[in-house]
């Protein structure tokens, strides 16, 4: 599973791209999002406020709700500033 | 239709004779440009904003912008659309984004213009980082205004023309 971070999730996790390997037994975001709040104190720290966090699977929006599988691309970002 | 996602600036005036050239059905063009300004303002504070840099998500950016795109013209009778969308750093006066429409009418130029514009604000994903004349460097955040100027639209079924 690819995994992207952007913006300031990107500084406090430290990287902007990983491939993982989550547990079989994660079905969904919101458990991708708890089992990595596990691994260090950066991604505890972004992923601290999920309301202020957006996120897409396979590079469409989507909630905490959407289910994984393995060769997903999961990505995290704070609410959208172009234009 | 067309999108465009880069690093380069672009010509407003080349960009919109190349947009209706040769299509005689085109009554009219519009086009909006949006620029990095030199303030903003945080929490009542103005700073002075020296440089911003702007991120994206390759891949996602080009699908939303052309969704969005696609959007503008199952709304309105246009003939031709562009929107180009610049990343990377930038300084006050320097232009970010270009979105241009064309149709018969300048009421659907001008609707699907605007509406174009503020999809892409809350939809696109880009994110800017500004430097400030204070030395420091802060996310822009996402503003209310522009979720509800982006929600006018979906209460609206379609264009009025």
């Amino acid at each position: 599973m690819k995994l992207l971070y952007f913006a300031w999730l990107r500084q406090k996790i430290g990287v902007g791209e990983e491939a993982v390997e989550p547990p079989p037994e994660i079905a969904d975001v919101r458990g991708l999002v708890e089992w990595l709040k596990g691994r260090g104190d950066g991604y505890a720290q972004a992923f601290r406020d999920l309301d202020s966090i957006k996120l897409a699977v396979n590079q469409e929006y989507a909630g905490l709700d959407h289910p994984i599988k393995a060769g997903d691309e999961v990505a995290f970002f704070p609410p959208v500033t172009g234009g | 239709m067309a999108i465009r996602v880069q690093r380069e600036d672009f010509d407003v005036g080349r960009e919109l004779d190349a947009l209706s050239v040769g299509n005689r059905r085109v009554g009219g063009l519009c086009s909006f440009v949006g620029l990095v300004r030199d303030m903003n303002e945080v929490a009542g504070a103005k700073s002075g904003v020296e440089a911003m840099t702007l991120e994206h998500y390759p891949g996602m950016t080009e699908k939303q912008l052309e969704e969005i795109e696609a959007e503008a013209h199952r709304r309105w009778p246009l003939e031709a659309s562009l929107i180009i969308h610049r990343y990377g750093r930038m300084e006050p006066g320097e232009r970010i984004v270009l979105v241009a429409t064309a149709s018969p009418h300048r009421e659907a130029a001008f609707e699907a213009c605007h509406f174009l514009i503020d999809w892409l604000k809350t939809k696109a994903p880009f994110w800017k980082v500004e430097e400030t004349d204070d030395g420091a460097a802060r996310w822009v955040e996402a503003r209310d205004s522009d979720d509800a100027a982006a929600a006018r639209w979906a209460e609206k079924a379609g264009g009025s023309l």
